[in-house]
């Protein structure tokens, strides 16, 4: 059982306010919402929840099994996709795989990496140079990205930019699944994705 | 308030006794008077440097912005004495040895913190954010620190020294007559104190000016 | 605890493996450097002409051409990564300190490929033989580590600012200086013939410099990796 606790966040740039007084509360199964127009800190939230920024104030907290996950840990329990995180163009796709999969400490499981990719549409181009892949291609790669190490916590910046209607499918399935036992976050600007959380919240003064 | 008064005061009979009433000392003339400046100007820019870091730490430590602007403050007036130093340092050598510059130890030594300051500031207005600008430039304040010691040892390898020894030896003994010893140290408290005042004026200066800033703004 | 560490080194060692599999495909810092250092000593040989230079002379050269090959190679291992956004992917898979003793190594064996190819070049082209060989090898050797360390703690500052071509030297040169001076010095004891003896103070300082120059960088590192 993992949970996370959000009290009080705000973040400021230099003197520029970009949200403040957001606080949550989530453990498994349970799943979050985040809408807020371009430009509203959307993403400034999910990458402060993602541990890639710090708050300006307020506290963030992750706990499993009732104890609290030492801050430097907390990246082994979060998969992250969004339009900032870029893979590495000069690595065929499973080249980029193997080495998250291998510095995440998950050996080299090549049949599990391959049924991912399988399951994201993206069978028989794994030995494709990323430069050479589609922005579509690209979005369904960040999800095998993210999914790699099963992170109890899932954090989506705009789960379906650049994707088709059949990779729409597909994330949208996934989305589901990773809400039947997990904790899910997603920010989008799309009305049609706010199922995707029982808890909503609109950032943006 | 009252002690700014007594520091300036101070420092006038610091002056006075510069000139008139510590001796020469031998060979150098009328040039030591320049002694009770340009070796206190030597010891700010290094004790501000020891205090920028210091307040580098803190901020990593505290992410508190007050320690970046104290390490900062720091820095500018450590960077200006430094300048003074080698600029009187400058002249004093072309007055006794009849050469500008010749990177002899202690000069090379002052030479290469101006370049550590001139590395932190450029630093600095490399980056626009403030948090991050504090964070990069605490690092970089911190390592430079730590390479300080070794330039001690390792500056001196370059050239043999020009620098009058006979009267400040490394061993700490001070073979200066005790009039000249008086104002020398004298001087020594005096631009400490200085250092201390003008670092509390410009740490001052600036919140007062954030604080009209935010009054502006209307927060 | 022993775990702990164990994963870090692994992990130091997968991301040291994943820069060397980019860089065998690309080429960029490699290219870079070599050319550098080739284009550096030409200019400078053909200056000198036929003319044989002084030793101390001929040691600082030495010493200046590696620190600016330094300068134009060892930064693009972070300003790669930020440039081309991967830098958070990475900030996302693993810790820091993995993060920097994997870049560190590669570094380190950067430069080393380096001077493999351009101090031979060196001698050659500057007409100069003889000397301690043990001696100039070890002071080398310690010489390029802190050299490789110090470019490497500052890489990572600049590769989050702006400007950083210029900025990369400014910063590196003074934290640099103890290693120069050091070097060109016990490089010239070196080519003068002197006993490893003679120039051990020399490399007693160079290697202190260096550890603790690591140690500096592995504690600092987090606080330049990390962003606010």
């Amino acid at each position: 059982m993992v949970k996370i606790k959000a009290t009080n966040l705000s973040k400021k740039f230099n003197e520029r306010l970009i949200f403040k007084d957001v606080r949550f509360e989530l453990q498994s199964r349970q799943s979050l919402v985040v809408t807020g127009q371009n430009g509203s800190g959307k993403t400034t939230l999910i990458r402060i929840i993602s541990g890639l920024l710090s708050p300006t104030e307020g506290k963030l907290v992750f706990i499993k099994d009732n104890q609290e996950i030492e801050l430097q840990q907390i990246f082994a329990f979060i998969g992250l996709v969004g339009p900032y995180l870029q893979l590495y163009n000069n690595l065929t796709a499973m080249e980029n795989l193997v080495f998250f999969s291998k510095i995440r400490g998950l050996g080299t499981n090549k049949s599990k990496i391959l049924e991912l990719t399988k399951q994201m549409g993206l069978a028989g181009r794994e030995l494709d140079y990323v430069k050479n892949y589609s922005s579509g291609m690209i979005q369904r790669l960040k999800f095998v990205f993210a999914l790699l190490h099963e992170p109890p916590i899932l954090l989506v910046d705009e789960p379906t930019s650049n994707l088709d209607e059949k990779g729409v499918e597909i994330v949208y399935g996934l989305l589901n699944k990773q809400m039947e036992d997990k904790i899910l976050i997603v920010a989008t600007n799309n009305p049609e994705e706010s199922r995707f959380g029982q808890t909503h919240i609109h950032v943006g003064l | 308030m009252w002690w700014k008064f007594l520091l300036g005061i101070y420092m006038i009979f610091i002056i006075l006794g510069a000139f008139l009433y510590a001796p020469t000392a031998k060979g150098l003339g009328e040039t030591t008077r320049i002694l009770f400046f340009h070796v206190p100007c030597a010891w700010i820019a290094t004790l501000a440097f020891l205090v920028s870091a210091a307040y580098s730490i803190r901020y990593l430590r505290s992410q508190n912005m007050l320690m970046d602007l104290k390490a900062t403050s720091a820095a500018q007036i450590g960077l200006v004495f430094t300048i003074l130093a080698t600029v009187t340092g400058s002249i004093w050598a072309n007055e006794i040895w009849h050469s500008y510059w010749n990177w002899d130890p202690r000069e090379s030594s002052i030479f290469i913190l101006l370049l550590i300051y001139a590395a932190y500031f450029a630093l600095r207005s490399a980056i626009e954010e403030k948090q991050q600008k504090a964070r990069l430039a605490s690092v970089y304040s911190i390592i430079a620190f730590v390479t300080v010691p070794f330039l001690i040892f390792v500056v001196p390898r370059l050239v043999e020294s020009l620098h009058p020894d006979p009267l400040i030896n490394t061993q700490g003994k001070i073979e200066m007559d005790s009039k000249m010893a008086t104002v020398f140290f004298g001087s020594f408290v005096g631009f400490t104190a200085l250092f201390f005042w003008m670092l509390y004026l410009k740490i001052q200066t600036v919140r007062l000016s954030q604080v009209k800033i935010k009054v502006n703004s209307g927060d | 605890m022993v775990k702990r560490t164990f994963m870090l080194v692994y992990n130091s060692l997968i991301v040291f493996q994943k820069d060397v599999q980019l860089e065998f495909r690309t080429r960029f810092s490699i290219n870079a450097i070599i050319l550098f250092a080739i284009t550096t000593l030409t200019a400078i040989s053909f200056s000198v002409g036929p003319a044989k230079l002084d030793i101390t002379i001929l040691s600082a050269l030495l010493w200046i051409i590696l620190f600016f090959s330094a300068m134009t190679g060892l930064s693009h291992i972070f300003v790669r990564e930020e440039e081309q956004q991967t830098a958070d992917t990475l900030r996302l898979v693993t810790s820091p300190l993995a993060v920097f003793l994997g870049k560190w190594l590669f570094n380190v064996v950067l430069l080393f490929a380096l001077e493999i190819i351009i101090v031979p070049l060196f001698f050659i082209l500057m007409n100069t033989s003889g000397g301690n060989s043990n001696l100039l090898l070890m002071v080398l050797f310690l010489g390029s580590l802190g050299l490789s360390t110090v470019s490497t703690i500052i890489a990572a500052i600049i590769s989050q600012a702006s400007a950083r071509g210029a900025l990369f030297a400014v910063l590196a040169f003074p934290i640099s200086l103890p290693i120069i001076i050091t070097s060109i010095h016990g490089t010239r004891l070196a080519l003068e013939g002197n006993s490893v003896s003679t120039g051990f103070s020399d490399l007693q300082i160079l290697i202190s410099f260096f550890i603790v120059i690591l140690t500096v960088s592995i504690l600092t590192f987090e606080f330049i990796w990390k962003s606010n």
